[in-house]
């Protein structure tokens, strides 16, 4: 399918062009790699890894967001899981029945809030507050109220070791992008779950099983959310229930919002998401190599929000789509529509 | 000759290159209702959006009482006295019907509202409206009449000049039509201009003075009602003549097949009482009865939106049971909803995905209809239907109200049913759409599928349905079949003593 290259120039591409490009006017050897021991090293690469829980994450939040939900609670599941990895390990479990129980953790974890939100229709906000509240005392009574350190070779490889010279965390990141990418894309997935975001109520009447598929993305997210939370326990080597995957929850609905992904629910796009996440750590990972304080990160994070959500308004649109000639489309549908749709056409 | 109250020529309107609006003109008399006609499209909306400053015109110029006006938000332009009353009533349904009528002007005391006051003038207001209600109760426990004579108060008591109603009749039965008539006749005998949006022929002859028509954005005149014959009305609209939809009787000739689905001792407490319910092979069953009679209780029954408490259910002799919609879907049923943006449409998805969507859900998540089978799929509605759209690609959302209830009946007949039930399905539709459904109605029962039509329009019942039920209080009153089938039997049963009802 051909389309013009104009649909690929995103404010979202842009934006992250521009940090990078500030990151490295700030600190010129942002964009040196090199590789040692087997693995790429530098600030690019860093961004990826560092980048890759809450881009997993946002991957999970972005199918949530696009029935009209939200999920609070992923940030403590990432602590749930990390727990129950870090207990089993510690007992002795082989890697991969641990790896599994973390991961069944996650599904029973967004289990509840789906069943929450579409069994008993509570609220998604509230829904998911509870297990965000409730969440972090399972982690800890897993734990036993303690930092559960380990030493097993394969968890920490999860966290700090490589592939192909990448570290692990980019390869999950990125497969995870691909394989839920192609699951909603080329099965009518996608489709259910736009509709249902954009009109529950018309969805069922035309045959949709809203309820399991509500049920569905809330458990996907739960299952993105394990993962994310392995791996933050393989990068410290323990798990901390207090404190790991604090606030990421917030980091992965901007990540989401940033992407393109309206919180009023309906179209959605997972790779922009990832992108999104990406932006967020590029900002941080440049604080970080500039030698900025890092409260100084906060400030900038806000302005660069404020940026981004202002050129992807409804008004911004309205401009853009003045200024943009080429661009002769019917008066009502705005400008902001159109590459949405076009990503999803070259995937099918 | 009166000096008219307000006065709008030459009005131009574009969106981008799209000319909706080209040369229009309206001249609203005091003390007149003004009716505003035209299809689907024509450019109505647009019109009202300008003199109510919702929309800015590109040319032209609006005078009210003679001096020229530029309103620049519908706050401005109620200010200066042109009120409005849409379709679908802009109230707050969870305020109460006095906060309603004053939001926004509380009466004050000490700086806070002074509900007594306020209260006091909503009973002062409403008593000239002869409604008597609780002005202390919230809006909703109200019916969409009550609800649309309290925003006809409000839209009056603010802006006393024009008063422009955008189909006020579309929810109401026929009683309440009258009521709003009476409102209607005296508040143009204050003085008032009125202006009124219908797609009802017969209202417009019942209660307007003159109507200007408008046709693509342009006017075709503005003529007294009282030398305007019907048919040279509907020429205007249409731009060519069609044959009289009330003259045609298609249904009642029709023969029908086998038994297809059969509804036993079908019932919902509170919302259907027993019923039994034949639907055969090739047959059109209208459903008549006054708003509240339960005619959508049923059809949700039917379709398994609720679940009765008790009854069976035999499709081509096998029993069956209706968990959710799924499952009725499942047995080949369809079902267009009345309300087609709340319960119908998926407003920001394009027509296409709009269009394939229920056929995708039956085939399942893991089947994927290709890009093509889609595109394919809509191609062909559009153009069966003649949905107007400026492409398959453009969200539902945009599409006017009688294409969008075309896309949600194309996204039901793509999947091939065998039982359709639709609920009002040329409510707010122009009258060439209309006629155009009713046909496409009748060719689809001689393909064999049947036919469950709900509306509140009983001509349109009674030309073409082969068997009509009378619903009355929540249960089937009475059932009409073939010759038998007229208004005035219609009318007659739902009006019958309860002692009489063979239910």
């Amino acid at each position: 399918m051909s389309r013009p290259l104009r649909s690929f120039i995103k404010p979202q591409f842009i934006a992250l062009a521009l940090i990078l490009l500030l990151n490295w006017i700030l600190f010129p050897g942002f964009f040196n790699l090199f590789f040692r021991d087997g693995r790429l090293y530098g600030s690019l690469i860093d961004v990826l890894n560092r980048g890759a829980p809450v881009a997993i994450l946002a991957i999970g939040m972005t199918a949530v967001i696009a029935t009209r939900g939200i999920d609070l609670s992923v940030g403590a599941v990432m602590a749930i899981a990390g727990a129950v990895a870090a207990t089993m390990v510690g007992d002795g479990h082989p890697l991969f029945l641990v790896i599994m129980a973390a991961l069944a953790a996650g599904l029973v974890c967004g289990l509840w809030n789906g069943s929450l939100v579409a069994l008993l229709g509570l609220q998604p906000i509230i829904a998911t507050l509870i297990l965000m509240v409730a969440g972090r005392g399972i982690a800890q009574t897993i734990t036993e109220g303690f930092i559960v350190t380990f030493n097993d070779p394969g968890l920490i490889f999860m966290g700090s070791g490589s592939i192909l010279g990448l570290p692990t965390p980019i390869i999950i990141m990125v497969t995870l992008a691909a394989l839920a990418t192609a699951a909603f894309r080329l099965t009518a997935l996608g489709l259910f779950v736009e509709a249902i975001g954009v009109n529950r109520s018309a969805s069922t009447y035309a045959g949709l099983r809203s309820r399991a598929l509500l049920i569905g993305v809330y458990t996907f997210a739960g299952f993105c959310a394990a993962i994310s939370g392995i791996i933050a326990a393989a990068d410290i080597r323990g798990a901390d229930a207090n404190n790991v995957g604090l606030w990421l929850e917030l980091d992965a609905i901007l990540a989401v919002v940033i992407g393109g992904t309206s919180l009023m629910g309906g179209r959605f796009s997972i790779p922009m998401s990832v992108v999104g996440a990406l932006i967020i750590q590029a900002m941080n990972t440049g604080i970080l190599v500039s030698g900025f304080p890092p409260e100084f990160n906060l400030l900038v994070k806000a302005a660069l929000i404020i940026v981004i959500l202002v050129v992807q308004s409804p008004l911004a649109g309205r401009i853009w789509y003045f200024i943009a000639p080429s661009r002769k489309r019917p008066p009502p549908s705005s400008p902001a529509e159109t590459p949405a749709t076009s990503t999803e056409g070259t995937l099918k | 000759m009166p000096e008219p109250v307000l006065s709008a020529a030459h009005i131009d309107k574009s969106f981008l290159d799209n000319k909706v609006l080209d040369d229009v003109g309206i001249d609203l008399m005091p003390g007149e209702i003004h009716a505003l006609l035209g299809e689907n499209g024509a450019g109505k909306s647009t019109l009202i959006k300008i003199l109510t400053g919702a929309y800015t015109h590109d040319a032209g110029t609006i005078l009210l009482d003679g001096k020229p006006v530029h309103p620049r938000d519908t706050k401005h332009a109620q200010e200066m006295g042109v009120g409005t009353v849409y379709q679908e009533v802009n109230l707050l349904p969870n305020m109460t019907v006095a906060e309603n009528l004053y939001i926004g002007r509380q009466p004050l005391k000490f700086g806070l509202v002074d509900n007594r006051k306020m209260e006091r003038d909503a009973r002062a207001l409403l008593s000239r409206y002869q409604l008597n209600v609780d002005v202390g109760s919230q809006l909703d426990t109200y019916s969409v009449a009550v609800q649309q004579i309290v925003a006809i108060a409000r839209a009056v008591d603010i802006s006393g000049k024009v008063l422009i109603l955008d189909e006020p009749t579309a929810s109401l039965d026929q009683h309440e039509v009258e009521v709003l008539f009476g409102i209607l006749q005296r508040l143009k005998a204050d003085g008032l201009a009125i202006v009124f949006i219908t797609h009802f022929l017969d209202q417009v002859y019942e209660i307007a003075d003159r109507a200007t028509v408008l046709r693509n954005g342009r006017r075709v005149g503005s003529r007294a009602m009282a030398d305007l014959p019907r048919m040279d009305l509907v020429t205007m609209m249409l731009g060519h003549a069609i044959a009289d939809t009330h003259a045609l009787r298609i249904g009642g000739g029709r023969q029908p097949g086998g038994l297809f689905a059969s509804f036993k001792d079908y019932a919902l407490a509170g919302k259907a009482a027993p019923f039994d319910l034949d639907l055969h092979e090739g047959e059109i069953v209208g459903v008549a009865g006054l708003l509240g009679s339960g005619r959508t209780e049923m059809a949700r029954l039917l379709f398994g939106i609720d679940r009765p408490d008790s009854g069976e259910l035999t499709v081509k002799g096998k029993p069956c049971k209706l968990r959710e919609p799924r499952d009725a879907i499942a047995l080949g049923f369809g079902f267009a909803p009345e309300d087609r943006k709340v319960d119908g449409i998926l407003g920001d998805l394009t027509v296409r995905e709009n269009i394939a969507i229920a056929l995708q859900a039956r085939q399942g998540w893991t089947r994927p209809l290709s890009q093509k089978a889609q595109v394919d799929l809509a191609d062909r509605f559009v153009r069966a239907l003649d949905i107007r759209t400026t492409g398959i690609e453009q969200p539902v959302k945009f599409l006017s109200g009688g294409n969008q209830q075309k896309v949600v009946l194309a996204r039901w007949l793509a999947t091939n049913p065998k039982l359709l039930i639709l609920d009002e399905p040329t409510r707010g539709i122009d009258v060439g759409a209309h006629a155009e459904i009713i046909r496409m109605i009748n060719s689809l029962c001689d393909q064999g599928m049947s036919l469950l039509v709900i509306s509140s329009e009983l001509d349109e019942i009674v030309a073409y349905s082969s068997r009509v039920l009378v619903l009355r209080d929540r249960a089937i009153s009475g059932e009409l079949r073939g010759a038998h089938i007229s208004v005035g039997a219609i009318v007659k049963m739902i009006a019958m003593q309860p002692e009489v009802q063979d239910a």
